[in-house]
């Protein structure tokens, strides 16, 4: 028990589980701002595949890791212009459009892995991002490693965390993006037009969670497979609402989430097959549903999440 | 220049011969108007008589398919609410356009400054929403949630927004449809105020009592034609009223009351709250041939009383009693045994299913009992006569039993109510603002039928929002303020400032929501 306990306490369990954050931080924060502009994004899932192929796939082809990031952010905002187009002035279910852009995105990378890279039998790999250890800050102890020893994408996770936060709280952009989710008339009577800001926040969000999925292409693992995702759009939903739609409180949710997968990865270890170990893998979505259960109820979701709104209707 | 609104006043705005559609529906003919700067004027006119589309136009929420705008001298160009904006224009919808989770200063500055800018300025706005609200009388903390507000707080917010922005031109959209008697007070003293200071305001509304005090001149709106202009000074409100409805205004007489014994009584009973205010121990008590009037702000507890009346809210505490007996379990069914007739608030959301057939809604409370069903299976027949009946008797405009509700308009939509409601002369009738958003027409026919059921000896309780109605109609009147209640008033007992007062919480005492 007492070594159940001393895990905490190791660099390297904080390390993975930054590292298993990462990409959870990038997709939370890319479905926080489509759900705050009022736009549920069920496409997570399908644009993470896309984004992790697309950028993976520039690299291979002989591209830089950060052209790569780039065009997988690409890919994303491409899939949300269409998620976008087809929720906001059309109006579509958000739902039966989000799932369907999921499988559209997922099934098309597949099929087009297959189509560039027919021959091989074991995935192609890359030179991934490696970490990079910022001088001073990684030398803290435990803490400092773990934050400070990783790639330069999970540094770009965290800017995007403090981007996000002060783009609604401090400019007039993010100040309409909250509106439109929380009532458009109010942006519409004010001169700035709903679809605009939207799709806008659609397409950025969209970028934002591709990157999330080229994290796992090109830092954390170095080739492309299927079924990589594995769910992980799906839970930055939950994540979305149990951090109550605000970028603080939704990191602190998904290194949360992170550490307790990481953590029953070394429990499983230590308890040597006396437990089932899928009752270790079943943990971290449990203990997800109970913190949800707690933190969320009282959650303020943004008002027009999932409304449609139509300009001039009666 | 100076403020005074003589004939030699410039003119701001002019609209001529704006023509809207809605498919079949015209609900703008040809409409002309003009505003000189310094001048309220008040469009006056029943529901859908265009007033709103026709600012909606001005405002460029829709487009006009004929006609033309000039702001200042110059065109404006349609469907743009940003030209609209920039050209002086500010408007105050009658449904809020305020983003509830943000603040007083986030909702005011969103969209007056550039989009890609890192700064919002927010000192600066702060001062001169400060300065505004102590110029115009609307004070309010630049920093408070919307939520935090009070209705006329958040008007006031609205009315900021278009003067932070240097409107010239205000729109207000039947302002007074959500304020206290106190609060309307204070919105006039702040128009009269930016008329002073040289803004125009067009005042849109169907309250004669409130287009004579505010305005200039008057410009009445019917069936989306122009039906014609006054000078407030020169017009009598007998033929403002005329004017608007077309013809002679429908009165109804209301006889004094013959109270009978109590029907229907809430004995300290508390709730759980329904958005609102829960209730708090109030005692109440309808009795027969009598028409008992709730008077309230909105979201004060009438919520919760009328679906505890209805038995859609348990109570906590307290009991419920029926002709004097103690109701055990009180639900739906058993209100509508008991011979509870309910009109309930929203007739779209709880009141009738809108893509269901006359037939199917009119019987939707009844087509358990054996006169619509037999072993299990409906008898239409029955269904479609009943259906017939109400539409005979209750005068509702529909084609057949079959029509789908949804195409009914809010005034055949609520005789159709009142005609199932009333069906088998109930004893005990919820009405729950049993004449929102009717013309004056349909809200005489609504109040004649609640006065016979009143005079045949049942016992009404009247829950509005709207105090003329509730004085009108009310033998007894009771003020509800966060979940309890006044004492009661007789007819004419008090003046509109004096209930005004009570619907505040002056006066509430702890004691007093033991309403007799």
């Amino acid at each position: 028990m007492n070594e159940a306990f001393e895990i905490l306490f190791t660099a390297s369990f904080w390390v993975a589980a930054i590292r298993i954050a990462s990409p959870l931080i990038f997709a939370t924060m890319g479905e926080l701002i489509c759900e705050r502009a009022g736009v549920l994004n069920l496409g997570i899932e399908g644009i993470m595949v896309a984004g992790a192929f697309s950028g993976w796939f520039t690299v291979y082809m002989g591209g830089d890791l950060w052209t790569g990031v780039l065009v997988a952010a690409l890919t994303g905002a491409m899939f949300g212009l269409l998620h976008g187009f087809l929720t906001v002035p059309l109006g579509l279910s958000q739902h039966v459009t989000g799932i369907g852009i999921t499988l559209l995105a997922a099934s098309l990378t597949y099929f087009t892995y297959r189509i560039l890279l027919p021959e091989v039998s074991s995935p192609p790999k890359i030179e991934p991002f490696q970490p990079f250890a910022v001088p001073v800050l990684s030398d803290i102890p435990v803490l400092g490693p773990a934050l400070f020893n990783q790639t330069p994408l999970t540094y770009l996770a965290y800017f995007t965390v403090a981007a996000v936060a002060f783009v609604f709280y401090r400019t007039p952009v993010g100040v309409a993006v909250r509106a439109v989710g929380e009532n458009p008339s109010a942006v519409e009577a004010q001169g700035i037009s709903v679809t605009a800001v939207r799709i806008g926040a659609v397409m950025v969000g969209s970028a934002l969670m591709a990157i999330g999925g080229a994290f796992l292409t090109m830092s954390a693992f170095n080739s492309f497979f299927f079924e990589m995702i594995n769910g992980r759009g799906w839970i930055a939903i939950a994540l979305v609402v149990f951090g109550s739609w605000r970028p603080g409180k939704a990191l602190i949710g998904a290194i949360l989430f992170a550490a307790f997968d990481a953590y029953q990865v070394r429990l499983q270890q230590i308890t040597g097959g006396v437990i089932p170990y899928q009752i270790f893998l079943m943990m971290p979505f449990v203990l997800s549903i109970v913190a949800l259960v707690v933190v969320a109820r009282r959650a303020t979701y943004p008002k027009a999440l999932m409304i449609p709104y139509q300009k001039g209707e009666r | 220049m100076d403020a005074n609104n003589g004939p030699e006043a410039e003119t701001v705005l002019r609209l001529s011969g704006i023509t809207k559609r809605f498919g079949p529906l015209v609900a703008n003919d040809a409409i002309s108007l003009s505003l000189k700067r310094g001048e309220v004027v008040a469009l006056l006119g029943e529901n859908g008589a265009g007033k709103t589309t026709l600012m909606n136009i001005l405002f460029g929420h829709y487009t006009a398919d004929e006609g033309e705008i000039e702001v200042f001298g110059k065109t404006l160009p349609p469907g743009d609410p940003h030209a609209a904006l920039a050209a002086g224009i500010g408007m105050v919808h009658q449904h809020f356009t305020l983003a509830d989770q943000m603040t007083v200063l986030e909702n005011i500055v969103l969209g007056t400054r550039p989009l890609w800018s890192f700064n919002l300025g927010k000192s600066a706005a702060r001062d001169k929403i400060r300065r505004l609200a102590v110029d115009y009388g609307l004070e309010v903390d630049p920093d408070r949630m919307i939520t935090e507000l009070s209705v006329g707080e958040r008007q006031r917010v609205e009315i900021l927004k278009a003067l932070y922005r240097e409107a010239r031109i205000l729109i207000l959209d039947e302002p007074t449809a959500v304020l206290t008697p106190m609060e309307t007070e204070a919105l006039f003293a702040t128009l009269a105020k930016l008329v002073a200071a040289g803004l125009s305001v067009i005042f849109i509304s169907h309250k004669l009592g409130e287009v004579q005090a505010v305005s200039d001149r008057v410009v009445v709106l019917r069936g989306g034609k122009l039906a014609g202009e006054r000078k407030t000074s020169e017009a009598t409100r007998r033929e403002l009223a005329e004017l608007m409805v077309g013809g002679q205004l429908p009165v109804n007489k209301i006889g004094p009351a013959s109270p009978r014994n109590c029907l229907f009584e809430l004995k300290g009973v508390s709730t759980r709250s329904l958005g609102g205010a829960a209730l708090k121990q109030i005692s109440m008590q309808l009795r027969g041939g009598e028409i008992t009037g709730l008077a309230g702000i909105s979201g004060n507890g009438q919520a919760a009383l009328a679906a505890l009346i209805s038995g859609t809210l348990e109570s906590v505490e307290g009991d419920i009693l029926v002709h004097g007996e103690k109701a055990e379990r009180w639900s739906p069914g058993a209100a509508l045994e008991r011979g509870l007739g309910r009109i309930p608030e929203d007739r779209h959301a709880t009141g009738m299913i809108g893509d269901m057939s006359v037939a199917e809604n009119v019987i939707s409370e009844a087509y358990r009992s054996p006169r619509f069903s037999r072993f299990g299976f409906l008898n239409w027949k029955a269904a479609a006569d009943f259906a017939t009946d109400i539409i005979k008797a209750y005068d509702v405009k529909c084609p057949s039993p079959d029509a789908r509700v949804r195409l009914l308009s809010g005034g055949n939509m609520q005789k159709l109510i009142l005609g199932r409601a009333l069906d088998g002369d109930p004893d005990i009738i919820l009405a729950s603002q049993p004449t929102r958003g009717l013309d004056v027409g349909a809200v005489a026919y609504v109040h004649a039928r609640l006065i016979e059921a009143r005079d045949r000896g049942a016992a009404v309780l009247l829950i509005s929002e709207d105090l003329d109605e509730i004085q009108t109609l009310s033998d007894r009147i009771l003020v509800i303020h966060r979940g309890q209640l006044s004492r009661p008033s007789l007819r004419g007992e008090l003046s509109v400032m004096q209930l005004g007062e009570l619907m505040a919480g002056h006066g509430h005492d702890e004691g007093a929501s033991h309403a007799a």
